[in-house]
């Protein structure tokens, strides 16, 4: 054989002729638009009338363009679950602790501490060859928020621990300052990394939610924990904590909406289906436990442990329903082609409206 | 260097998706007849590198008559090998947090199968859905665009294999200046729908190592229209995160501070 590349492929004189056909005979096609999915039929919901047609798009048989994530609902969605009570954890422990309430700060520390140790084990979980999850620290990558995120479980794991050992020990109290100290540096880091890792990927209903999706973690993460805090600490030292639960739940369902209603046609994927579902739980409950937090946690040990669970499943469910509308976005080509599709035609559409005035 | 895949003379023989097995050594991913087309690969993924895909369209071929109804509409066929684009901004070898992927010296995208450890991120990052993962080993696998080959001074498989020269091998430049006669040749018989894909350095992702001629919107192909490299918002994203952080943060400093000193014990 010949070198590689140069001129290899190019076979003067035969190609193909296509459609040469019979000269003068001008017939012509109908369009055949295949509609993949058939499952655009969104009228008559609500008894609203649509005031914009179905999208039209083309696909191949329907199937989908991307490649859906091979992740596990119950690793990824509860790796971001965990790692958000964990380090919003941190952070409200820090504060109990330098305000005087040690029992709030030792229930976050802990619970901090099993968190982590939790999400890391998903984490491995997940990995086709968990054997060889220390190839995660092999190399230092900005642009892969993964790598990001396994150097900052690598710092904040260890800080996280020894806050919550030394405060149990009672052993080396300075030393466990520094370590409260750090892992509240790190918690906001590690509650609000997960919403890039889900949003650096190709998948619409994460993708384009990337402006939003790190503040309804970050709300979900502080709800989570201070519902924690709700559940096993004294009615006495709460106080901040109820607080710190209504700031926690607000931000996380005022993120989603507005991320919701920003995503359009995307937002579908929020709205229906088990993940639809899942969102619609979070908000009920998570305004539940706010409500509860608020009126009536600093009254019964009771209301403060049901507002707790209350809260710490609505952030379950919102990272639940954010990874099942990232999948079913990514499964049906409908929202892959249609967004890129307008996008193409808003630029097409630009190209010639500045190009009309010079003629 | 990179690959042209001509689909305008793609007879769908399958050559490109056996030699790519056959050479690669590709395990069998299912032996199932969907009932679609005759296309049963559907998809490329982890045990499918080359895919060949099949559409059956009610429309004529420039001035070509398809069919003998009376209305005049007919059928035409369209077949497209698709494969690895080998971006030039790769979004899975942007976001591998192993180094596992990474850029050969002949500007093509590659997997070390030794040092990928599973994590999937690649997958879903693909804004063209082509890596996947392989069942029962846990790797992200993809076209390697026969790097072995390569390196020996051989084409590609598949390119090798192509009896119509559908696909074609070659330095990028080359290949699109072949492509852009191609097209001119195609316009002048009448075939108005060709256009090339993936041939502009100036796309969403750079340009790819691996474009193509088609005879109808990228779409029908099952190729998205406008992808974009998932990693370019990636500034916005950390500056996102960093503001969400810190409203964590200083929520709850407002919230403790409002609060103050625990009163009653201690």
């Amino acid at each position: 054989m010949s070198g590689p590349g140069a001129g290899e492929g190019a076979r003067p004189g035969r190609e193909a002729q296509v459609g040469q056909g019979v000269p003068g005979d001008e017939t012509t096609g109908k369009e055949a638009h295949r509609k993949g999915g058939g499952r655009r039929n969104r009228r008559g919901r609500r008894g609203e009338r649509a005031m914009v047609p179905d999208a039209e798009f083309t696909s191949y048989y329907g199937k989908p363009i991307l490649n859906p994530p091979t992740w596990k609902a119950l690793d990824i969605a509860g790796y971001f679950f965990l790692g958000g009570l964990a380090g919003a954890g941190s952070v409200l422990a820090a504060g109990a602790q330098l305000t005087g309430r040690p029992a709030t700060a030792r229930a976050l520390k802990t619970s901090s501490l099993v968190a982590i140790g939790g999400s890391t084990a998903a984490l491995v979980h997940d990995l086709g060859r968990p054997a060889r999850f220390h190839h995660m620290l092999r190399v230092m990558k900005p642009t892969s928020p993964m790598s990001v995120g396994s150097w900052l479980l690598a710092a904040y794991g260890p800080a996280a621990g020894a806050a919550a050992v030394l405060d149990v020990t009672r052993l080396f109290p300075r030393l466990g300052t520094a370590a409260t100290a750090g892992a509240a540096v790190l918690g906001p880091a590690v509650a609000a990394y997960t919403a890039v890792l889900a949003a650096d990927t190709a998948v619409p209903a994460w993708h384009e939610a990337h402006r939003e999706l790190p503040f309804v973690f970050a709300g979900s993460a502080t709800a989570a924990a201070s519902g924690m805090a709700l559940l096993t600490s004294p009615v006495a030292e709460t106080g901040p904590l109820r607080s710190a639960a209504v700031f926690g739940a607000a931000l996380e369902a005022g993120a989603a909406r507005l991320m919701r209603r920003r995503l359009g046609m995307i937002g579908e994927n929020y709205e229906e289906g088990r993940a639809g579902r899942l969102m619609r739980a979070a908000e009920v409950l998570g305004a539940a436990g706010a409500a509860g937090a608020a009126l009536l946690a600093g009254r019964s040990r009771a209301a403060a442990a049901l507002s707790g669970a209350a809260l710490l499943t609505a952030s379950a469910c919102t990272r639940f329903g954010v990874f099942y509308a990232g999948v079913r976005s990514a499964e049906d080509p409908k929202y892959t082609v249609v967004p890129q599709r307008e996008r193409i035609d808003a630029r097409a559409r630009a190209a010639s409206a500045s190009s009309e005035p010079q003629g | 260097m990179g690959f042209f895949t001509d689909t305008s003379v793609c007879i769908g023989c399958k050559a490109c998706e056996v030699a790519c097995k056959e050479w690669n050594a590709v395990p069998e991913d299912g032996l199932e007849f969907t009932g679609m087309s005759y296309d049963n690969t559907q998809g490329l993924g982890a045990d499918t590198w080359r895919h060949v895909a099949f559409i059956e369209q009610d429309k004529p071929m420039g001035n070509a008559a398809t069919g003998t109804s009376a209305d005049g509409t007919g059928m035409r066929w369209l077949m497209a090998s698709d494969v690895c684009k080998h971006c030039t901004h790769a979004a899975c070898l942007d976001v591998c947090p192993t180094g596992s992927l990474f850029r050969t010296e002949f500007g093509t995208v590659v997997v070390q199968e030794d040092i990928c450890n599973g994590c999937g991120y690649c997958i879903p990052a693909c804004p063209y859905g082509v890596i996947d993962q392989r069942k029962g080993d846990g790797r992200a696998w993809k076209c390697t665009l026969c790097y072995d080959r390569l390196g020996a001074g051989q084409q590609p498989a598949c390119a090798k294999a192509c009896p119509t020269d559908s696909i074609q091998y070659g330095p990028l430049e080359e290949l699109r200046e072949r492509a852009a006669a191609r097209l001119d040749q195609l316009h002048d018989l009448g075939v108005d729908d060709a256009r090339l894909y993936g041939e502009d350095p100036e796309d969403g992702v750079g340009g790819d190592g691996a474009f193509f001629l088609l005879l109808d919107e990228p779409e029908v192909y099952g190729l998205p229209p406008d992808p974009v490299v998932t990693t370019r918002d990636l500034p916005s994203m950390w500056r996102h995160a960093g503001a969400a952080a810190l409203t964590l943060l200083g929520g709850a400093a407002a919230v403790f501070a409002v609060h103050g000193r625990a009163r009653g014990r201690r």
